[in-house]
């Protein structure tokens, strides 16, 4: 009996929550799945009707809009945010006075929400109350930031505030990691007279591949769900020039009544998550062949 | 004998007993700013009053976006609120989808036909029989005036768009801000709507946002439409981005801009601020002929009890009631939906208003507000908005904006 127990116990605890997942996770990832392939608009109906949701999709100029701002936005959140934070990383890794207050100060945006982050910048990038003004209050009076309110550029400025938050995390991320590198090879290398520069570019970065792969995956998602810092600070504007996947799929399902609308494009996210995230899993998974 | 008689009693009271149920309604609503739950509390007095139970069920979020999701999930679980705030096209798509309760009987009791105007009789109805109540009117189509800045620059209320645009370059010209304006999509459709009405008229304006003809929608008309779209942006400052509703108004207000196109409902934030229609302030129909109406109504889903059908019947009938009717709309700023209330505690604005609510339903110009919910569904709308505001903050030309428009509504269908 109690080997019986001892045996068992790990499974009948994990049950509940495994039947929860199975059922609020991919019961309902089916569930959109089926939504998306029928007509349903205020309420959802049930039967198949073909992919006429995808055609719909994919000829609305705005989901195009929105598909390729998730592309500019997250291309250019992934990589400068990784490449500030590596940079944050490798200036606090010199051995500085006041590390910890410094550490503090670039983490500290993590802690803040995407709401309160998008409504600051919103302030800050307002042509009439923000930079512009200020700039132009010390009598620069041609100079012009008006980002926000420009329909090409508003994109990126989503791309700043989406940056401010995150590079201090990938910091600290890249703060581990080059903690964690062997000091011997360091040594050995300095004591050979190359160059700092060359150690990192060399030795350092090259060890903390698996850093750079866990970075990505976490930028990647919060890109792709990216949403209320989109709200906040334009609130999928000016017109719908900085709506994303998220934002459209939120307005179809919520404020115009398409249920079927809004479960293509959550499906087509889906897609898009699996692509980035199916091969990471794939390497994370798959059998060591060298243990 | 006696045995005899109490139990007759006793079986004529659970006879009767139904039939003296209390009324109960529960009330799905959004509005929950100040002035908006002020009225709706006049309703609740009254129903009390009475006799009826009422349970408050209000979902907060501007726009009921979140009260929609709620009634979603009401209606899924197969437990319906008694009356919903619904308005428009959409109380038609939740008939088709769930069926409503017919409360024709309280309708002909009370001759509802006989004072509404056609038109907001027709959104009331579903194939033929009445299924919601209409609690006011809104004028959506005003254009409202800093009246010092307008008298200072020698500038009368423009009748057309023509007119608007030679008083909006003098008043650039003086370094006022012409016309205030948010950033928000549905106020660009707010303005856009105006223009079709005031360049098309009634006729175009109802092909085209109404019936969706395609020819209409191409037309050359529409054209002109886009091109007074692009000047307008021209008279509107530059941080308008994202602005409310209510901080445009204020711009008027403060005179930091002369003009702003918005429903009646930016008149609530002038008297709010205690400042007097004709002395302070100006309003007047947007150029063109026409009255765009946005009307707020309570929907009737099926329900089981007798005490909550009487009190959907009882409800409907205080809705109407000429004191609520009054009451109600001089809280929230609108006017009533009925043509023959008095109208003394009104202000001049809401009087006008009321005069060519009258009017215009008489010649077929009283016509649904496609910006705000009325003439389109949900679908239809946002498609027509998407290309709207898409032009208005974009170079986009007239041309591109037309096609675009035309390729939208038939991909919305």
């Amino acid at each position: 009996m109690m080997e019986w127990l001892e045996r068992n116990v790990p499974k009948l605890v994990l049950a509940p929550s495994f039947v929860a997942i199975l059922i609020f996770v991919y019961g309902f990832i089916g569930w959109t799945a089926w939504i998306s392939l029928t007509k349903s608009k205020l309420m959802p109906r049930y039967e198949i009707d073909g992919i006429g949701q995808y055609t719909r999709l994919f000829s609305a100029p705005r989901w195009d809009v929105a598909m390729n701002n998730l592309f500019v936005f997250g291309a250019l959140f992934i990589i400068i945010s990784i490449v500030i934070g590596l940079m944050l990383a490798i200036f606090l890794d010199q051995k500085i006075r006041a590390e910890g207050v410094l550490r503090t100060i670039y983490l500290y945006p993590m802690a803040l929400s995407l709401i309160v982050t998008g409504t600051a910048w919103k302030w800050i990038l307002n042509p009439g109350l923000g930079i512009q003004n200020m700039v132009r209050g010390w009598g620069f009076e041609n100079f012009t930031f008006d980002w926000l309110i420009q329909p090409k550029m508003a994109i990126y400025t989503i791309v700043i505030a989406a940056i401010w938050q995150a590079s201090g995390f990938v910091m600290a991320l890249f703060l581990a990691g080059l903690r964690s590198v062997d000091t011997e090879i360091i040594r050995a290398a300095q004591v050979d007279g190359i160059p700092t520069h060359r150690i990192y570019s060399a030795i350092i970065i090259p060890t903390m591949a698996p850093i750079f792969l866990s970075a990505f995956i976490v930028l990647a998602h919060l890109a792709i769900k990216a949403f209320d810092l989109v709200i906040a600070l334009t609130n999928g504007g000016p017109g719908y020039a900085t709506d994303l996947p998220a934002t459209y799929m939120y307005a179809m399902a919520f404020s115009r009544g398409d249920l079927g609308q809004a479960a293509a494009s959550a499906m087509v996210m889906m897609a898009v998550i699996f692509a980035i995230v199916v091969p990471y899993l794939y390497s994370e998974l798959r059998p060591r062949r060298d243990h | 004998m006696y045995m005899k008689s109490v139990l007759a009693a006793s079986t004529a009271l659970m006879v009767a007993a139904p039939a003296f149920a209390e009324p109960a309604a529960e009330v799905l609503h959004w509005w929950t700013s100040g002035s908006e739950a002020k009225s709706i509390a006049v309703l609740q007095e009254e129903f009390k009053e009475n006799g009826g139970t009422w349970t408050d069920m209000p979902v907060a979020g501007g726009g009921g976006d979140a009260a929609m999701t709620a009634l979603r999930a009401r209606v899924l679980s197969g437990n319906a609120p008694t009356a919903v705030q619904l308005k428009g096209p959409a109380i038609q798509e939740w008939y088709e989808e769930t069926g409503l309760a017919d409360i024709s009987a309280v309708a002909e009791e009370n001759g509802w036909a006989d004072v509404l105007p056609d038109a907001i009789a027709d959104h009331m109805k579903c194939e033929g029989k009445w299924c919601a109540a209409p609690v006011n009117v809104h004028r959506v189509n005003w254009i409202w005036g800093n009246k010092q800045i307008l008298d200072e620059q020698g500038i009368e209320m423009p009748t057309t768009w023509d007119e608007f645009n030679a008083a909006a370059e003098t008043l650039k010209e003086a370094g006022i801000t012409p016309l205030a304006h948010g950033g928000q999509a549905w106020q660009d459709a707010t303005v856009f709507e105006t223009v079709v009405l005031g360049l098309g008229g009634p006729e175009f304006y109802k092909a085209a946002l109404i019936d969706l003809d395609p020819e209409a929608l191409k037309s050359d008309r529409m054209k002109e439409v886009f091109d007074e779209m692009r000047i307008l942006r021209g008279y509107v400052d530059d941080n308008f981005s994202g602005r409310d509703w209510n901080l445009a108004t204020a711009m008027v207000m403060n005179g930091e801009a002369a003009f702003q196109i918005m429903g009646d409902w930016a008149k609530g934030e002038f008297l709010a601020a205690d400042k007097v229609p004709g002395t302070d302030f100006v309003c007047a129909p947007t150029p063109g002929d026409g009255y765009l109406y946005n009307v707020d109504s309570f929907a009737f889903f099926e329900v089981d009890g007798q005490d909550k059908q009487d009190g959907q019947a009882l409800l409907a009938k205080l809705i109407m009631g000429p004191n609520f009717q009054k009451v109600f709309n001089l809280n929230k700023g609108s006017i009533p939906a009925r043509t023959d209330v008095a109208l003394d505690d009104f202000d001049d604005c809401a009087k006008a208003s009321y005069d060519d609510m009258q009017a215009d339903s008489a010649d077929g110009s009283l016509l649904p507000s496609y910006a705000h919910g009325m003439a389109l569904r949900g679908a239809q709308a946002g498609a027509i908005t998407d290309v709207v505001t898409a032009h208005f903050n974009s170079d986009m030309s007239s041309e591109d904006a037309v096609q675009q428009l035309a390729d939208a509504v038939a991909a919305s269908m």
